[in-house]
């Protein structure tokens, strides 16, 4: 057995330890020793070798065996036995250890003992380690010392009571009288001890919350005093006086200040002293000031504060020190919401962060930025994003891109300006973008249409330059396979123009099919479009054919079966190769939160009945829904429905409930899907005049209701405008009461017809 | 209230650990090592704060030692770099000139200093001095415990002046106090 060494001699060899394996030799010998000096009778060196354990332990290695040397040490009369025990309790042994337990009792023991210093070490490990049963057997105690002790100890007991209401809730009632008293104290430790105690008790329970409102004057008092009185050496942290009291007494009066216009009153005046007399030179004035602007903030605060507090946040923004622009950030992002048009003020200082070189700045200024846009700034605002998305890290790369996508589909001033922002974020950041960009921007490309021409020959020099970015082409082949035919017109309003030939065109797609930068999915894009492409050209089909029957025996089985299908399609059912081809009718929109500037509403161009009618039949397989078809056919067909007059003549439908949220769901959802042909149900006109048809279908009858379509057609030269129609249904017998009204040709029309009887099925 | 201090080298080795919750000794390890990756990667100039689940880290380095520090979500960032800052002149004071082999061969010693500091997760006491004067009070009640005492020091010795000088094993320089032996003496304790 090795001579035990003193704990610096056995550091230092363990310092000089050349490699891991030389390390661990040296402790598992000083362990060995450990052992066995534990063994032993009591002896002189025990403080010394629990040390060593200790230390044994910090650099990872187990130490469990210590832990009832510790219960052993501390029970010890020694003072350094108990210090270094009450250090291994604290270190080795937590509340889910049973050996925790063993030390309750020397801990009562010695929160009664004659010196403070041992009474200190017993609230030092009670407060770090206490289980709830120690909290709950010690807490009468710690009460009794909150009471009665001197400062150095009440202070310290302040806290343990702090760790008790934290682990066993319930205690709270019993420490709020002692809580209330400390307040009185003259020493700073022990008043900071009970103000974070009576913070505590406050966020727990209202009721206590309620109670210490009344202490609002007494801690009022106590900031004037620190904020206002000479230079104390004792407390003084560059020029502000106990900084760490300060705070917390501020942070104590956001508590007892939220919602409550009483309390905010009486903190007015000093959070408007502290404000303006802290000096702002060093942190520790910021971080006073920091405080007192989120109080500020957070209460019922008069107009005059709240401008100053936000005025000091800017202030902060303009401040050298990186760390103060980043929290400045972090409050104007709480209160962007509340107070948006001060923080918009400080917009241009915000964006000029986006350039900062720190990542956490970044950030900050991205989120913080993204709340700023507004339908003024735009235009501005996007600028600026698109330039920090060119070189932000990687990581806040795709944040910004759905951020950038969220702002442009809120505030686009025209569709033009949104399909070029949605282009620029899939150039430079495509490879981030979430997996709906593409089907989101190929229907918002089918909704314009007056831009489909610019936007092609844009998407197509954009192929030209560079296929690794999927997104961006995996749109830019669906555009040229839709609309391939503008794109080699030429001219073009938007753009100059450029002679494109077939066969640049075909050579585009093809690069693309065979990179092998592109994705499945992208190649799969690549080869629709340039099948779709055999009806809009003219002189090169041959050669797309070859393409086609190329990728018949393509490895990837998706391409395969889509070339053998277009190959079918050439071969066998070449008579239906146009009208499958043609041009795709356009997507409805689903994602909600749509304000575009310009027009939302889709141009029906060819709603088939029968597309309607499979809506619904599906609605009354909603039971719950039944009663409420009926009446929401009341419903809905009360509001004005407007014949759109781009349209010619159309047949406007009447959507049977557009007020029922279920039922409108399911137009949507169905919105998208191929209409199936229906057999026709059965239909009887019921009004025909001056060139205006209403049509009755009876569709499914169920126990408790009966579907019924109503269909109004305009078989005039001229358009009709304010088409209104209102329908009564009593409550029994099947029988209908129908008023319309228009106007036609300037002049205006109303009619009421009476239905008898239903279209049996 | 803080979560955790973390002392450690520039090579990640730790030097000081203080857990202010009751957390299981893997996960410890795992949050050292998440720690120290996360810290020792920041670029020189960089904000001194970051997010880390849902707790900020603020670090500070001093010379050969980075001090991590995590805080709820709502206790003040700015007050935090105060605090680590106070500790640091804690241990100045204590150790004269600290470096980070003081706090190597004296780790215990760190320890005492910042339990007079913090407790239970809380800022303790806000006067540097007097946080001092318990470390040294609670020092000379170790050094000056004799055996055969059989009540704690209840008699106080006084001091009679005399030099102040320790031969001792240490290489960090640490004054100590001389017993000049054969000679009883008293000493004074600090009373707060």
């Amino acid at each position: 057995m090795s001579p035990s060494v003193p704990l610096q001699e056995m550091i230092r060899a363990i310092r000089s330890a050349r490699t891991q394996c030389e390390e661990r030799g040296v402790i598992q010998r000083e362990c060995a020793a450990i052992r066995a000096q534990f063994r032993q009778a009591d002896n002189g060196g025990r403080s010394h070798n629990l040390a060593k354990l200790l230390y044994v332990h910090m650099l990872g290695y187990p130490a469990h065996f210590g832990q009832m040397e510790c219960v052993r040490m501390i029970a010890s009369p020694r003072y350094s036995e108990k210090r270094v025990g009450y250090l291994g309790a604290m270190m080795l042994l937590d509340e889910k250890q049973d050996a925790s337990l063993l030390i309750t009792n020397s801990i009562k023991n010695d929160l009664s003992h004659s010196n403070q210093y041992v009474q200190s070490l017993a609230l030092c490990t009670l407060a770090c380690m206490g289980s709830a049963e120690m909290c709950r057997d010690l807490a009468p105690e710690i009460d009794r010392l909150l009471r009665a002790s001197n400062s150095y100890i009440k202070k310290k007991a302040a806290l343990c009571a702090v760790h008790i209401v934290r682990k066993v809730h319930e205690l709270g009632e019993l420490f709020a009288p002692a809580a209330r008293s400390l307040l009185a104290e003259k020493n700073h430790g022990v008043l900071h001890g009970a103000v974070v105690l009576i913070t505590e008790l406050c966020e727990r329970n209202p009721e206590t919350l309620e109670r210490f409102r009344k202490t609002v004057p007494d801690l009022v008092q106590i900031m004037k005093g620190l904020v206002i009185s000479g230079y104390s050496p004792e407390h003084d942290v560059a020029g502000v006086s106990d900084p760490f009291l300060q705070v917390r007494i501020l942070r104590l009066l956001r508590i007892l200040g939220r919602n409550n216009e009483a309390a905010s009153d009486a903190m007015n005046d000093l959070l408007a002293q502290v404000a303006t007399n802290t000096d702002s030179t060093k942190t520790v004035g910021n971080a006073v000031l920091y405080e007192t602007v989120l109080t500020v903030l957070d209460i019922k605060s008069e107009s005059g504060l709240r401008v100053l507090a936000v005025n000091i946040l800017g202030r902060f923004l303009l401040n050298n020190d990186r760390n103060i622009r980043y929290i400045a950030m972090t409050s104007l992002q709480r209160i962007v919401g509340t107070d948006h048009n001060a923080v918009q003020r400080h917009r241009g200082t915000i964006v000029d962060c986006l350039k900062d070189q720190d990542a956490s700045v970044k950030r900050r200024a991205l989120e913080l930025s993204l709340a700023l846009v507004s339908a003024t700034n735009i235009r501005s605002m996007m600028k600026e994003l698109l330039l920090f998305l060119s070189s932000c890290p990687l990581e806040l790369r795709s944040q910004a891109a759905s951020g950038i996508f969220n702002a442009a589909e809120r505030y686009a001033p025209s569709q033009r300006w949104h399909i070029d922002t949605i282009l620029h974020v899939l150039t430079t950041a495509g490879g981030d973008v979430r997996d709906e960009t593409v089907p989101n921007l190929i229907q918002l490309i089918t909704n314009t249409s007056e831009l489909h021409c610019y936007t092609v020959h844009k998407l197509y020099r954009a192929l030209l330059s560079d296929i690794s970015q999927q997104s961006l082409v995996q749109v830019a082949c669906w555009c040229i396979g839709e609309y391939g035919d503008l794109l080699l017109r030429g001219e073009c309003q938007e753009t100059e123009p450029v002679q494109v030939t077939e066969d640049d065109v075909l050579d585009a797609l093809e690069t693309v099919l065979q990179s092998h930068m592109s994705a499945p999915a992208t190649r799969g894009f690549a080869l629709t479009a340039t099948m779709k492409l055999s009806t809009r050209i003219t002189d090169n089909v041959d050669r797309i054919r070859s393409i086609v029957s190329i990728y018949g025996s393509c490895i990837d089985v998706e391409l395969q079966q889509r070339a053998v299908e277009y190959n079918a399609l050439f071969k066998k059912y070449d008579h239906m190769r146009a009208a499958v081809l043609e041009r795709m009718p356009v997507i409805e929109k689903n994602s909600p939160g749509h304000t575009n500037g310009e027009s939302t509403r889709e141009a029906v161009k060819e709603v088939q009945p029968a597309k309607v009618k499979q809506a619904e039949t599906l609605l009354p397989q909603q039971p719950a829904n039944q009663v409420c078809d009926l009446l929401d056919l009341l419903g809905g067909s009360e509001e004005p429905l407007q014949s759109n007059p781009a349209v010619g003549s159309t047949v406007p439908v009447l959507p049977i409930s557009t007020s029922s949220t279920a039922g409108g769901d399911l137009l949507d959802l169905l919105g998208g899907l191929e209409p199936t042909p229906l057999t026709p149900a059965p239909t009887v006109t019921v009004y025909e005049k001056s060139g205006v048809t209403l049509t009755l279908s009876r569709e499914k009858q169920s126990d408790s209701g009966l579907t019924v379509t109503l269909t109004a057609s305009n078989s005039t030269d001229s358009d009709i405008s304010s088409f209104t129609l209102q329908a009564a249904v009593p409550k029994v017998n099947l029988k209908m009461r129908i008023r319309i009204s228009y106007t036609s040709q300037g002049s205006a029309f109303q009619d009421t017809v009476q239905v008898d009887s239903f279209p049996e099925h | 209230m803080m979560r955790f201090l973390l002392l450690f080298s520039r090579q990640g080795k730790l030097r000081l650990q203080k857990w202010f919750t009751p957390i299981p000794e893997r996960e410890k390890k795992k949050i050292i090592r998440d720690m120290t990756t996360m810290v020792l990667a920041r670029q020189p100039r960089s904000c001194n704060f970051l997010h880390w689940k849902d707790l900020k880290i603020i670090y500070k380095r001093y010379a050969s030692l980075y001090f991590c520090l995590a805080i709820e979500n709502q206790e003040n960032e700015l007050l935090a770099l105060e605090v680590i800052h106070r500790y640091v002149e804690l241990l100045d004071k204590y150790f004269g000139n600290v470096c980070e082999l003081d706090i190597i061969f004296n780790f215990e010693k760190a320890y005492f200093i910042l339990d007079e500091f913090l407790l239970g997760g809380e800022i303790q006491e806000t006067s540097k001095q007097i946080v001092n004067r318990c470390i040294e009070s609670s020092d000379m009640l170790q050094e000056y415990y004799c055996e055969g005492e059989t009540d704690f020091p209840g008699t106080w010795r006084k001091y009679h002046g005399g030099v102040y000088e320790q031969t001792c094993i240490l290489t960090c320089g640490l004054k100590g106090i001389e017993i000049t032996a054969g000679e009883e003496y008293r000493s004074r304790m600090y009373c707060i």
